[in-house]
């Protein structure tokens, strides 16, 4: 994988900008050396202020492939240092540094050959970038693997990439997508806000026994309790893929 | 202090390593547990960044930031990492 995609520094320039959720906004670049990206990858923004302070932060890919217009979908985090620069700054035109594409860990590809393994995703928050992306590439090359999103979030006001999965999850091959809303549920709704929990993950992701592969992102201690009770579950450890985030 | 995880040490270990070593697996040199480093505990502050083993919370590595972008990278705690990219 970092053979075929080394990671290089890029000069990206942002080509639109516009709010995701109430807290996020879609940053899409032009990035002309970009050598295209795995599904789940990241990169990272390299901010210079005038007096030469920098501050680099990661991010991950909404998008996949050869191509070299690249998605980003960033959640401020109030008080960080990179993430209200780009939320509320950003402008199309703008000059970005990115070092990229990175993550050789958190990636998934579609099986070449052998018998495909299912494949669960599970996002907490703004954890879904890397899987939408997962997703989406699946979709894109008509791979028949299983998957499965389990997708924990505060409202209906912040699902990212909401119409996407709406249409993936209609698609062929199908994106089997459950929502979990932990403080605000749509009206109707048959189950009142919470967390996930013990019991919800394991009603509503693939068994163990079907033997996934699993990836999970989200905040670290959403990551953490998931991880943990997947394990508990029966889950192969080296199966379960993790990736943490703590915004800024 | 942040708590996260290998994966953030991507574009970091490029510029050092000048590959992406977060799927290669490193062996903790306190109690010689193995892993990708991907699954290793990262903590950040302003000073830099700290990765420990997930298994007895070692040192792996260290990087600190300095004044026009120096940075020092130690490695005190890996003994050995699997160079198969």
């Amino acid at each position: 994988m970092s053979a075929r995609r080394p990671a290089a520094w890029h000069v990206a320039t942002v080509v639109d900008s516009r709010p995701e959720t109430p807290s996020a906004r879609r940053i899409e670049l032009d990035v002309p050396t970009w050598p295209g990206n795995d599904a789940g990858s990241h990169l990272d923004v390299r901010l210079t202020a005038p007096d030469g302070y920098q501050a680099t932060r990661s991010y991950s890919i909404a998008s996949a492939g050869e191509s070299t217009h690249v998605i980003l979908a960033v959640d401020e985090l109030p008080g960080g240092e990179v993430s209200p620069f780009l939320v509320h700054d950003l402008q199309p035109g703008d000059k970005l540094e990115l070092h990229g594409p990175l993550g050789a860990y958190f990636v998934w590809t579609p099986p070449e050959e052998g018998s495909p393994r299912p494949v669960q995703l599970i996002a907490g928050g703004s954890g879904v970038v890397p899987l939408y992306a997962m997703a989406d590439a699946h979709a894109r090359a008509a791979d028949a693997t299983e998957f499965r999103l389990l997708y924990s979030v505060r409202t209906p006001d912040d699902v990212f990439f909401r119409e996407e999965l709406a249409a993936l999850a209609a698609g062929s091959p199908a994106l089997w997508l459950d929502y979990v809303y932990t403080r605000r549920a749509p009206d109707g709704w048959a189950t009142a806000p919470g967390r996930v929990t013990r019991d919800l993950l394991d009603a509503a992701t693939l068994p163990a026994a079907s033997r996934p592969l699993v990836y999970v992102c989200g905040p670290t201690p959403f990551v953490e309790a998931v991880a943990g009770w997947l394990i508990d579950a029966g889950h192969e450890p080296g199966a379960v893929r993790t990736e943490r985030f703590g915004g800024s | 202090m942040t708590k996260l995880d290998g994966n953030v040490l991507a574009g970091r270990l490029a510029d050092v390593l000048g590959w992406d070593a977060t799927a290669a697996d490193a062996r903790c040199a306190h109690c010689h547990a193995h892993g990708a480093i991907a699954v290793a505990v990262v903590y950040t502050t302003a000073m830099g960044t700290v990765a420990r083993c997930s298994h007895c919370d070692g040192v792996l590595a260290t990087f600190v930031e300095g004044d026009h972008g120096r940075v020092w990278f130690g490695m005190p705690g890996i003994s050995a990492l699997e160079m198969t990219h």
